[in-house]
């Protein structure tokens, strides 16, 4: 839960990007007495003064038998030989190994940083390319008004043939309706005048039209037999 | 600076008894005296980027002592019957 009263990044501590390790520890010697202390007892016994302490102070403790020998101390001193002997053997090997660990590490964050960076850099690239791209909308934008022009154009001339091919579809009709008016007329007028004509030969008159076909025709035979 | 702000390294002798009654004796205050110290001591030789044998041997070292201190009293009496 997150007081809320509380107030937040007041003080200058920063927290990232974290400081880097220091690269040595502080300074030891013989791997068990830190170096502040030969340095607090320089200045008044010089550099043998905390050696010559260290004797006194174990001379006073064997006498004294603070410190008492018995089978533990065999087994310290042996137990202290091995390891130092190890250590001494072995420890820039076992340094060294764990260095290689630590530098495979950090070169992998720094791989993925790189990555990272390397991506954000193609990513600003291709920003930079689309809006080099956006300057070129306009050439777009006239093409397509070029091709709705077309597409209007195409619809209305289209539009126009239709219209024209309805009228003329029409006045041909008108056209071919008074033709057959006409000619209807014409067939119904040839046909009642036959029609009157026929009826109107009278049977004496068709006699009288036979007698004189008759008489043309022996005339006819007569000047064709003179022929002849 | 004034007294309560100074580290127990820059404390002189004479001023130890001043300088112990300042800081918190509750319990909180010398957990926090505690986890102060242990934080320091790791900064300054085990959270380095080459360290060496240093760091842990002085923490067994003191191990050996404090358990050395603790058994006095058992190991000054064996002895004695030891080395009849």
């Amino acid at each position: 839960v997150l007081h809320t009263t509380r107030p937040l990044h007041t003080t200058q501590q920063c927290l990232a990007p974290l400081p880097p390790l220091p690269e040595k520890g502080g300074e030891v010697r013989h791997g068990l007495i830190p170096e502040e202390f030969f340095q607090f007892l320089y200045p008044k016994t010089g550099v043998t003064g905390p050696y010559m302490l260290g004797t006194g102070l174990l001379l006073y403790f064997l006498s004294k038998e603070i410190y008492v020998i018995n089978h533990e101390t065999v087994a310290a001193a042996c137990i202290l030989s091995v390891i130092i002997y190890g250590i001494k053997k072995f420890g820039s090997d076992v340094a060294a190994f764990a260095d290689k660990l630590n530098e495979e590490k950090i070169a992998k964050a720094l791989s993925v940083k790189n990555e990272a960076i390397k991506d954000l850099e193609t990513a600003i690239e291709q920003e930079k390319k689309e809006q080099w791209r956006v300057e070129g909308r306009h050439y777009l934008f006239d093409a397509k008004r070029n091709n709705i022009a077309m597409l209007l154009e195409t619809n209305y001339r289209e539009r126009l043939l239709t219209v024209y091919n309805e009228v003329k579809k029409r006045l041909d009709y008108q056209v071919a309706l008074q033709n057959l008016k006409r000619q209807k007329e014409q067939d119904h007028m040839i046909q009642w005048v036959e029609k009157s004509v026929v009826q109107s030969i009278t049977p004496q008159q068709q006699k009288e039209s036979i007698a004189k076909c008759i008489l043309d025709l022996k005339a006819l035979s007569k000047s064709a037999q003179a022929a002849v | 600076g004034p007294l309560s702000e100074r580290r127990l390294m820059d404390v002189r002798l004479g001023e130890l008894p001043a300088w112990l009654a300042t800081c918190e004796l509750s319990p909180q205050g010398l957990l926090g005296g505690v986890r102060k110290a242990w934080s320091s001591y790791y900064d300054k030789y085990i959270n380095v980027k080459r360290g060496g044998p240093a760091g842990i041997s002085m923490l067994l070292a003191g191990y050996c002592l404090l358990s050395y201190g603790w058994s006095y009293q058992r190991i000054s009496k064996i002895s004695f019957l030891v080395s009849v």
